[in-house]
């Protein structure tokens, strides 16, 4: 069994799971605003500010912002481990890699603290 | 005349590896890659190839021809031939020993991790362990498995990760013995395939089940794989 | 001075078949220090190819089953002349190997009740030949070597045998006493040649019929134990018996399994006869394969043959229906549409007796110790040095063997030299230490091959070898034939002594194992010429048209080629049986 620390579930089966639920989260986020906006063919500011104030819409949103953040995790550091790696790139890789690793980490969740700020700042 | 290139490298003597290209008559036969690489090292002794059954069941002589990975015995001219061009090289992703012949050690390392044999602490009876045809039905397709590498050197997250992706051929063998009712060792087997690496780098891109030369399928073995890993661990 | 490295184990296992496995497998159990010396990455072995299945008598077919009418089929079909100690401790034992691999993981395929499927091939019968056919062959589908084999590997790693894949051995190093004390073998990655030394060597080479143009064997059964022990001056036994398997595939030699006739396909001449029925008319397809063989080349000499040059017959199967062929016999739709263009769900196979199987070998004994005989016709042990499997002759198949026994060989006296080496390992054994003059005679060929500078390439002279064979010790033998054959191979002799190598590099360097592979051939080939010219009558898988009936009066023995003087001599048969009367031999009908 080979051991990751940077992986998001430190576990395969735990990824996998949470990379289908976190997409299932996204498409129906995609589908509900979607349908928002072909219902509401004279959208203005005022209905589009009134929609995300309200506590469900936050959750929803938060809930997608939470999953687009695992999700890009996950995905990342799949690519991460695939190509920058000793075999890929020489004996550097390692370094090179945990560097992009932590700033993808930190980075995935300044957007989370920065998506949460915008939301309830409206 | 039909041009074959063949990928050379014999490290004692080259620099690195190029293609040297054949005349090669096939007198209008349909033969065999493998036939046309027995002719050309009459010609050409040192040209280097493993091969054994030349029926298809030994799994030795797995190269890539024409861009497809499969075995030299069973591949037919008319499949393998494009445009009056045969061109055969060593399978990729595995480091290269001399011409065709690749050093399979990491392949093995991981089919050896899987446990490849039958689990079972309880007393044998007497007879053989009784098993229903129903049962048995389900190491079809599984079994069969020569280890002749295609679908692995295939596979781009083998490539990528061949020290910790077991890859298609030793998923399929492990699912092979997870599969069979006459081993007990399913949960010790699963524990040690739950991690990022082991089974979940196949990402369903399929050229193991495209390559195969026994027509397995070993994306759908994993797919089983998964699947009793979310039945145990939920 | 002989300056290679050497490596030292309790006990070293040549081959890594079937029976090498199976014996190293049984001593890695033990805990002794054990290596399998093996030219290619073991499930690329031989064995992988046996297709129908293993026979023996564990009465799932028919509860009612006995080891004893098994040995009795045994007998009958060796033409008497197996050893009934050796057949009698297969029989009896087989079982008990049998369901040792089943416990191991071998997928056989399955009865309703959960047990081994058994299916009907040739030569089975019931109650001592008058209880009619038998179904005896344990199978997985169509695929048992395969299956057997990699069960044998994956039980080897699980108790962490160790392997030396893709090393050939080059010849046997002898003591100063003449105890065999390992062997000098190469490693075909680096090309390092290395005295690999042992109190216990085991020759499980397999067979060698690519001494043959047509043959159902790989590249590989180049006959490598039989031609290094002959070369060490030990004799070899029944060498001339060789197996022409009835089915073949025409042109491609590829093999399509005795299981198809013993799942009800039946052989077919250009009119359509079914006419095994007039050669055997109550085994009909399932007679001896010798008779089989022999009863299809006789149809085609006398203008029956198929296809326009009217030189094989047709194997029907599409009358046993798609469903019954894909679930029975998956592996022969296979290799038939791949190899012969026709799918035997709806056309016959075209197919031609192709050399299959070598009954003769390294004659040992029921422990598998290698054996000699003296001047005055006794016995002897041959210390240190042990054949299992198709390189030895025990011998269990005489002078033709039955189909599913060549797998029941390799395991049970695998199994059983691994047995008593241990007993001999626990015992203590102690031979002289090889002198670095005795290590370097073992040296000889590999060294006239790598300094070679000129001759002929080894693929120019294993096809004459090949064709010699083909045309002059084929099915049907004659006198002066074969004298005229050994003239040639006499001829042939120096050319292939001389053999080029042009390539000498080392790393990966088949061509130089190819040119050692052709000595191993051809002392087989030529040992195998003189026995077939020597033993003047006709005898299982050895048909001779100047000598067409059995000689029980002066043959009813085994015959044993000796390198040293290139000639033939005798041993007797072997006719004790520990649990009943011996078998006495009968006139042979199926």
């Amino acid at each position: 069994m080979v051991t990751s620390v940077t992986s998001f579930g430190r576990s395969g089966l735990s990824d996998w799971l949470v990379q289908r639920v976190t997409a299932i989260v996204m498409a129906l986020y995609v589908l509900f605003v979607a349908a928002f906006l072909l219902a509401t063919p004279d959208l203005g500011y005022s209905q589009w500010a009134a929609l995300h104030k309200s506590l469900p819409m936050r959750m929803f949103s938060l809930l997608t912002m939470i999953s687009i953040a695992a999700h890009a995790w996950i995905g990342m550091w799949c690519v991460l481990t695939d190509y920058i790696t000793v075999r890929m790139i020489g004996p550097k890789a390692t370094a090179i890699r945990i560097f992009f690793q932590l700033g993808m980490i930190s980075m995935t969740l300044l957007y989370l603290l920065w998506a949460i700020d915008i939301l309830w700042g409206i | 005349m039909l041009n074959v290139s063949i990928y050379r490298y014999n490290p004692e003597v080259d620099a690195e590896p190029f293609m040297q290209d054949f005349e090669f008559d096939a007198q209008g036969k349909d033969l065999m890659v493998l036939d046309v690489l027995e002719k050309l090292k009459v010609e050409d002794p040192s040209l280097v190839f493993r091969r054994s059954c030349r029926e298809g069941v030994c799994g030795s002589d797995g190269v890539n021809i024409s861009g497809k990975n499969g075995l030299a015995c069973i591949t037919p001219l008319s499949e393998a031939v494009k445009g009056n061009k045969l061109v055969i090289r060593p399978l990729p992703g595995l480091p290269v020993i001399r011409d065709l012949v690749i050093d399979m050690a990491q392949f093995y390392a991981q089919y050896e991790k899987i446990q490849p044999y039958m689990i079972n602490n309880s007393p044998a009876p007497a007879i053989e362990r009784l098993q229903s045809p129903e049962e048995r039905a389900k190491l079809d397709g599984l079994y069969e498995c020569i280890l002749c590498a295609c679908c692995s050197t295939a596979c781009p997250s083998f490539w990528w990760n061949p020290e910790k992706f077991i890859g298609p051929s030793g998923l399929l063998q492990a699912y092979r013995f997870l599969a069979d009712s006459r081993d007990t060792a399913t949960e010790e087997r699963l524990s040690k395939l739950d991690d990022p690496f082991s089974v979940f780098r196949c990402h369903g891109i399929m050229n193991c089940v495209q390559v195969c030369p026994k027509g397995l399928n070993p994306t759908k073995a994993i797919g089983h794989i998964r699947n009793m890993l979310i039945r145990s661990a939920t | 001075m002989a300056n290679i490295r050497t490596m030292s184990f309790d006990a070293v296992i040549v081959g890594g078949g079937g029976s090498g496995m199976r014996a190293a497998l049984q001593l890695a159990q033990s805990g002794y220090k054990t290596a399998v010396i093996t030219k290619v990455f073991p499930t690329r072995s031989h064995t992988v190819s046996a297709q129908g299945g293993i026979t023996c008598a564990i009465a799932s077919d028919d509860p009612n089953d006995q080891w004893q009418w098994h040995m009795y089929d045994t007998i009958k079909g060796s033409d008497y002349i197996g050893d009934q100690e050796a057949i009698e401790y297969m029989c009896q034992t087989g079982p008990e190997a049998i369901f040792e691999l089943e416990h191991m993981g071998l997928p056989f395929s399955r009865t309703k009740e959960g047990r081994i499927y058994q299916r009907p091939f040739g030569g089975q019968s019931k109650d001592f030949g008058v209880g009619g056919q038998a179904a005896r062959t344990c199978a997985a589908a169509d695929r048992t070597g395969h299956a057997l084999l990699h069960t044998l590997y994956q039980g080897n790693l699980k108790n962490k045998t160790v392997f030396l894949n893709e090393w050939f051995a080059v010849d046997i190093v002898k003591n100063a006493d003449g105890a065999v004390v390992g062997v000098v073998a190469i490693n075909i990655e680096s090309g390092e040649s290395v005295y690999v030394k042992s109190k216990a060597t085991v020759f499980a080479t397999g067979g060698a019929g690519r001494i043959y143009a047509s043959t159902t064997n790989a590249h590989i059964c180049t006959g490598d134990g039989v031609g290094m022990a002959l070369r060490a001056g030990f004799p070899v036994q029944d060498i001339e018996m060789w197996q022409f398997h009835p089915t073949g595939i025409h042109g491609a030699g590829t093999l399509v399994t005795e299981g198809c006739r013993g799942e009800g396909g039946y052989l077919i001449n250009k009119d359509g006869e079914r006419f095994m029925e007039r050669y055997a008319p109550n085994a009909k397809d399932l007679a001896g394969r010798d008779v089989v063989a022999r009863s299809m080349v006789l149809e085609i000499l006398e203008g029956r043959g198929c296809g326009p040059d009217g030189d094989h017959v047709y194997l029907k199967l599409d009358h046993l229906g798609e469903e019954a062929l894909n679930a029975k016999l998956p592996g022969i739709l296979e290799l038939s549409r791949t190899f012969a263009h026709a799918d035997p769900v709806k056309e016959p196979i075209p197919v031609v007796p192709t050399c299959h199987y070598m009954m003769g070998g390294i004659p040992t004994n029921v422990d598998g110790q290698a054996l000699t005989v003296d001047r005055e016709g006794n016995d002897q042990v041959i210390e240190g040095f042990y054949a299992c499997g198709e390189a030895a002759c025990v011998s269990v198949h005489g002078a033709n063997r039955l189909g599913g026994n060549s797998l029941l060989d390799l395991v049970v006296f695998g199994r059983a030299s691994g047995i008593f080496i241990e007993k001999q390992l626990r015992e203590g054994i102690s031979l002289k230490d090889a002198t670095d003059e005795d290590i370097q005679r073992a040296m000889v060929n590999l060294n006239r091959v790598n300094q070679s500078v000129d001759g002929e390439n080894a693929s120019v002279l294993r096809a004459e070898l090949q064709s010699i064979m083909q045309n002059y010790f084929g099915v049907f033998r004659r006198g002066d034939y074969m004298k005229l054959g050994v003239e040639k191979l006499d001829k042939l002799r120096v050319r292939v002594e001389n053999v080029y190598l042009d390539d000498k590099s080392n790393g990966f360097n088949t061509a130089r194992i190819e040119a050692l592979e052709l000595l191993n051939l051809f002392e087989t080939a030529y040992a195998t010429a003189i026995a077939a010219e020597g033993r003047t009558e006709s005898r299982g898988a050895h048909a001779r048209e100047d000598f067409q009936d059995r000689d029980d009066e002066n043959w009813l023995c085994h015959s044993i080629y000796f390198p040293g003087s290139k000639e033939i001599g005798k041993r007797p048969v072997n006719f004790t049986l520990k649990t009943r009367e011996p078998f006495e031999p009968k006139i042979r009908t199926y």
